[in-house]
């Protein structure tokens, strides 16, 4: 009787609670690492049909955002630019280029460059452009630094809580309108002048970002 | 038990690899665990739609439909867009009107106004100074004309806005960008460029030329 199990199987109970522990943990740590935004949306970066540089057209040609997102500072929705914002010059320049081929068979025959969407507010979501650009939130804290990316990618996880951040504490991200559009712009005196400035303007244009539910669920 | 320890790591590993980590690229669309509410049955801008043969949400203008203007219920001079000065740059007999619209004051406001929207859809052709050697012209926009010649400084103003609506040759409309007050505000400002070009010492006001080092 006493020969059956050896000594060591004393141990056992303890040691399966452990790596029963162990595995918990781990499984905790996945999902607070995977299951959010930051993980399942940060990074998505769609094959688009024809492969806009944004790195070339508003990098280097120095193209302000608003020349093709140009419904940006007047309504909540920002537009993808019409096929004969891309002719304005791409019928000059390349014109027979074959990645341009969509460009030109739309302006022909009218019906959109089929573009993927990349960033999306769920339906039951709020959200409007010109209120955040009239006030002086640039598109870097929402978009990233689109002005260095080749293709696109989804940069802020854009989630709620992410919202909420900026709307407790408006004064750490605003700054002149003018300036929305310089993505490279930062307050040449650091965050602690940034918080200074910002705290004036809040004060000066009494930016009350909504906190309350109904501000965006509405 | 070490057995258990290696399948635990061994999972951690695959998982790991396949998942991989926060941020980095991908083209799979990101994953919807509960799509609740998040994709209703509204059109949104720019969106595609079922129920259209061409798929677009923003459905064009019927052909024949007349432009309203901005304040359509009363009838002011915006109505249908009427004024001819103001919408078409034109006058009367047809031909391009001088001067700015009456209801267009120029003044500093306006030209500011016309110096952002100038920056943002006409320097990239026509320069920051108007000389037609903006930054696409090194990449063949060799059409690209200065605005400081004899005819183009002579032109009405109604031409220019004519140029803006309608376009000309290789350069397109920009109507959809910009409105038709916004259209005089940038007039206004190419005008001022036009101006610049030809000022003389004698055009500096006396109470600014010792900033200038003038006498
Ligand atoms: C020459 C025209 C052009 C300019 C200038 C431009 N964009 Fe774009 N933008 C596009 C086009 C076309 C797309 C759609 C294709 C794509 O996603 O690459 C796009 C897509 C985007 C998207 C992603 C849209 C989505 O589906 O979620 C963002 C964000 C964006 N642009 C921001 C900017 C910002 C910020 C600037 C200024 C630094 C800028 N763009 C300048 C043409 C332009
Ligand atoms: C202000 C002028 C301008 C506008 C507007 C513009 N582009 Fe361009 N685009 C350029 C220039 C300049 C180049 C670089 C040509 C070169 O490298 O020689 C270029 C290059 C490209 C190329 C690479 C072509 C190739 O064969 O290498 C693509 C694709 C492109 N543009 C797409 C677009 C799209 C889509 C739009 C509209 C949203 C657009 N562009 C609007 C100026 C413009
Ligand atoms: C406060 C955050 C915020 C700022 C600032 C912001 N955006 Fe966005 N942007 C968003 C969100 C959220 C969406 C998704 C909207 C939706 O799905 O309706 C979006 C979507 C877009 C889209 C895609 C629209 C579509 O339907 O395909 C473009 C293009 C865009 N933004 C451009 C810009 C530009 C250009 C600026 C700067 C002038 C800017 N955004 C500033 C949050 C922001
Ligand atoms: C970087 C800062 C920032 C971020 C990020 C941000 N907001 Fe805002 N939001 C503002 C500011 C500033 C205002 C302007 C408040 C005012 O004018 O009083 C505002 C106003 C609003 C309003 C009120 C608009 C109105 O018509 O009253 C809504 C709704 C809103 N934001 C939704 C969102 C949503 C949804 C997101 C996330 C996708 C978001 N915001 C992210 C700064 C931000
Ligand atoms: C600043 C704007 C903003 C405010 C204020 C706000 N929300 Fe949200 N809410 C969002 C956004 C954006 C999302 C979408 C998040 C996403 O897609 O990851 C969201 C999502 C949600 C969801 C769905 C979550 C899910 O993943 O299914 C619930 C529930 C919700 N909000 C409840 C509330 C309640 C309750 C309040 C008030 C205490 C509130 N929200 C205030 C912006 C806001
Ligand atoms: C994509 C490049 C491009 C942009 C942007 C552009 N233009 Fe032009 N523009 C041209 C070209 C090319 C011509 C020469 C047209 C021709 O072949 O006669 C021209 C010609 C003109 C002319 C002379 C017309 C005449 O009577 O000969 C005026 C005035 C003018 N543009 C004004 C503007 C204004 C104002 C804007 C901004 C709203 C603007 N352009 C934006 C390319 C451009």
């Amino acid at each position: 009787m006493s020969k059956l199990f050896p000594k060591s199987v004393n141990k056992l109970p303890l040691q399966i609670l452990i790596f029963i522990g162990l595995t918990a943990s781990i499984v905790a740590a996945g999902i607070t690492y995977y299951a959010t935004p930051k993980y399942s949306r940060v990074g998505y970066a769609p094959v688009q049909p024809v492969p806009f540089n944004h790195a070339l057209h508003a990098g280097h040609l120095g193209m302000d955002c608003r020349y093709c997102h140009s419904n940006v500072e007047k309504s909540g929705h920002s537009n993808v630019p019409t096929a004969q914002t891309c002719m304005n010059c791409h019928n000059q320049i390349k014109t027979d280029s074959p990645l341009l081929a969509p460009v030109r068979e739309s302006y022909a025959s009218g019906n959109p460059v089929p573009w993927v969407k990349i960033h999306k507010a769920p339906d039951y979501v709020y959200f409007n452009h010109s209120v955040h650009v009239a006030r002086g939130v640039s598109c870097v804290e929402c978009h990233g630094k689109i002005n260095e990316m080749e293709v696109v990618h989804h940069a802020k996880p854009l989630s709620m809580g992410w919202c909420l951040e900026c709307h407790r504490e408006p004064e750490k991200f605003v700054r002149d309108p003018k300036l929305v559009t310089n993505l490279d712009w930062k307050h040449p005196g650091g965050t602690a002048a940034q918080i200074e400035e910002g705290k004036k303007f809040v004060h000066d244009w009494n930016i009350q970002p909504p906190q309350s539910c109904s501000g965006c669920h509405r | 038990m070490r057995y258990a320890y290696l399948v635990l790591f061994f999972f951690l590993v695959t998982a790991i690899s396949v998942l991989g980590f926060r941020g980095s690229t991908t083209t799979r669309p990101p994953l919807e665990i509960f799509p609740d509410m998040d994709h209703q049955a509204k059109y949104k801008p720019q969106a595609e739609s079922a129920f259209f043969a061409d798929k677009r949400t923003d459905r064009p203008s019927p052909a024949g439909s007349v432009a309203f203007g901005r304040t359509a219920i009363q009838s002011d001079g915006n109505f249908l867009a009427a004024d001819d000065h103001m919408y078409r740059g034109t006058q009367a007999d047809g031909t391009y009107a001088r001067g700015f619209p009456s209801s267009i004051t120029v003044d500093g406001k306006l030209l500011e106004r016309g110096q952002l929207k100038y920056t943002i859809y006409c320097a990239p052709c026509h320069g920051a100074i108007g000389d037609g050697n903006g930054i696409t012209k090194q990449y063949g926009m060799g059409a690209t004309p200065t605005y400081h010649d004899e005819r183009l400084r002579n032109i009405p103003e109604g031409d220019i806005y004519h140029t803006i609506t309608a376009g000309k040759n290789n350069m397109l409309s920009y109507a959809d960008k910009l409105e038709p007050a916004d259209r005089w505000a940038v007039v206004a400002y190419v005008r001022a460029l036009q101006r610049a070009q030809t000022g003389t010492v004698a055009d500096v006001p006396s109470s600014h030329k010792s900033e200038l080092g003038l006498k």
